[in-house]
Parts: C-alpha cells; sequence; structure tokens
C-alpha cells in the first residue's frame, strides 16, 4: 500500500492493483475514478447519467 | 486485443465485476478484462474474443459495444437486442403484453393531453416512469390529474426526446416489497425480497433483502419474462398484487452483491459457468 497525491486529495492504495474504472474516495472525501494506469491518472468521477443502471 | 476465452467488458468497476473476474478464476475459464474506454472495433475484423460477458453501467455504452462485437461474430451476454428491451421500460411492457407475461397495466402517450387521459383511464394513483433509467431514478406517484400534470411539465422540459414519452402505470398496493428473481440462461437461480418502507424498493434505494423461497409460480413467472426479452442473465422485478404476480422490470446488466449471502447461491460463480458454457457452442 502506498499513499499517491492527486490533485483531489491523497489516496492510501496499490498501484499494481488499480483497474480502469475503479472509484475511489480520497482524503479530502473526492470521488475519483481511475483514468488511467501508466502513468496512474485520476479524474473526479462523473455524475450518474441517465442511462446508467443494471 | 487477444482473442481468447471470456471478455468481461465493462466501464464501471463494481463489486460485481470483481466478483465475477474472482469466479473466472475459480473455475479456470480463461478470461480477460477489458474496459470500455480501450476498445476500438471494425465491425467485422479484427481478432476478437469468442464470448464477450458485457458489463456496462450506461446502457448506451453497452449496447453499442455489444453491437460492434456480435457484428464481428462474438457471442455477446446480453446481445444487445435483450439490451435494447430491457433498456427501454415501454419495450420491456410490450414484450411481456405481447408474451402474455402478468404484468401492471401500461400506457403510454406522447403528448401531456394524451398521458392525463390514459392515466384517467389507469386510475389513480398513477406511477410515471422515464422509459430509460435504472435504480428508482425519476419513479414518481402522482395521487391526481394535477400532480400528474405537474410532473408531466417538469418532465418535458428536461429536454431529450426520451423525455416527451410518457410512461405511465398503474400504481400496485404491495406488502411494503417486491420480488428480485435471478435467470441465469434457462435457470431461476435465486430470488430475494426488497424490503422497504418507500413505496419504491430497491436495494439502490435502500430496500433490505432477504432470501425469497423459489415457488413453481415464481419460476415459470421468471422464465416467461426471460423469454420475453428473448433471455440472458437477467433480473425480473416482480410485485406481488391482488390479482397475483406481476413482473414491472427485467434488468439487462443485474447487481447481485448483497444478494448471494443472503440467497446462499454463487451468484457470480452461475454466470462465470453459463458464460463459459458459452464457449463450448464456438469452440
Amino acid at each position: 500500500m502506498q499513499t499517491v497525491e492527486t490533485e483531489f486529495g491523497r489516496l492510501d492504495v496499490n498501484p499494481a492493483d488499480l483497474m480502469l474504472g475503479e472509484l475511489l474516495v480520497t482524503d479530502e472525501g473526492a470521488e475519483v475514478e481511475v483514468v488511467g494506469l501508466d502513468p496512474l491518472r485520476f479524474e473526479l468521477a462523473p455524475e450518474e447519467a441517465e442511462d446508467w443502471g443494471e | 486485443m487477444t482473442a481468447a476465452g471470456v471478455a468481461l467488458v465493462y466501464d464501471r468497476l463494481r463489486e460485481e465485476e470483481r466478483l465475477l473476474m474472482a469466479a473466472f478464476e475459480r473455475l479456470g475459464v480463461p478470461h480477460q478484462v477489458i474496459h470500455a474506454s480501450q476498445v476500438s472495433l471494425e465491425l467485422g475484423r479484427g481478432d476478437l474474443p469468442p464470448v464477450v460477458l458485457q458489463r456496462c453501467t450506461s446502457q448506451w455504452r453497452g449496447q453499442s459495444l455489444a453491437h460492434a462485437y456480435q457484428a464481428a461474430g462474438s457471442v455477446v451476454l446480453n446481445r444487445p437486442e435483450v439490451v435494447a428491451v430491457c433498456g427501454d421500460k415501454l419495450a420491456t411492457s410490450a414484450a411481456l403484453v405481447r408474451y402474455g407475461v402478468p404484468t401492471p397495466r401500461t400506457a403510454v402517450a406522447v403528448d401531456r393531453q394524451a398521458a392525463l387521459e390514459a392515466a384517467a383511464g389507469l386510475g389513480y394513483p398513477v406511477v410515471l416512469k422515464p422509459i430509460i433509467g435504472s435504480w428508482g431514478r425519476m419513479v414518481a406517484q402522482a395521487r391526481d390529474a394535477a400532480e400528474l400534470e405537474a410532473l408531466l411539465e417538469y418532465k418535458e422540459v428536461l429536454g431529450g426526446p426520451e423525455h416527451k414519452v410518457h410512461y405511465l402505470q398503474e400504481y400496485v398496493e404491495k406488502p411494503g416489497r417486491d420480488i428480485r428473481l435471478f435467470v441465469v440462461g434457462s435457470d431461476v437461480i435465486c430470488g430475494i425480497y426488497r424490503t422497504s418502507e418507500h413505496w419504491i424498493t430497491n436495494t439502490a434505494r435502500g430496500a433490505v433483502a432477504t432470501n425469497c423461497p423459489l415457488t413453481d409460480e415464481l419460476v415459470h413467472l421468471g422464465l416467461a419474462a426471460a423469454e420475453a426479452v428473448s433471455g440472458g442473465i437477467l433480473a425480473v422485478d416482480v410485485v406481488e398484487s391482488a390479482r397475483g404476480p406481476l413482473v414491472v422490470e427485467v434488468n439487462h446488466t443485474m447487481e447481485f452483491r448483497n444478494s448471494i449471502t443472503t440467497t446462499g447461491v454463487d451468484i457470480p460463480g452461475r454466470i462465470a459457468a453459463y458464460t463459459a458454457s458459452r464457449l463450448e457452442l464456438v469452440a
């Protein structure tokens, strides 16, 4: 486990275990999505869209 | 892209997708995991996976990719035709009615006044639902014409052609719960009650899941609903009414994380095994 700094706050993660599309919450309470693995990139998770569902 | 075994295609990584990956591992099913953003396909070309388990949260994204993979010759679960029907409540209702599956009385109108007339025909209260959407989002109950007219007005100004179609259902008095049946291929593998004090009994909105013992009637109903939408891996939602169980919707990318312990059924394992069985068909 290592601490990763993002522009939305810190994450305690194992970078090798992360997957695209994974949602995480930073120490500042921001929900972020993994959008790149090499290099690691995060964006704020998008708001729920109308066509989302099960 | 390596064409081997099953491809699990997803966009948001939910607990369900992790459980499915673990199930494929456990069963020794060759598989790869593909994020939707990594997919670009020329239709009918390429070295593609023989079987695709499509698990996108976005209906349009999933349906589009399902079309592309299917056009290229992959066996896709669920097929794009199934996604199209299940992702559209009106299309689902039409399929259920066409196949004679018991379902709440449903009306459709593309004009506000016509919707009010349709609601009067159903009798108040009525339930107004978006034709696209899930998790109980934007589902509203109108107790009388004034409430319905206000809801219709709000809906019409939301924009988007889908909001110009008004989908109305009779309000069904239910015993504080509904039933979700999990269908995998030709089997209803388990069911849960979803209990809530709210009239929308969706676990995404806090309903509590408990095991629902399967009866012959429920199994028959679940399979009939699945057949009506052309089958696959599905969750069939049922309400218990005075005139018997009624199918309200069928979900094509079902969530099940809260139902494994509740039912004692290895739902991801059953889905993975069924998906792997498709590999034998294309071998």
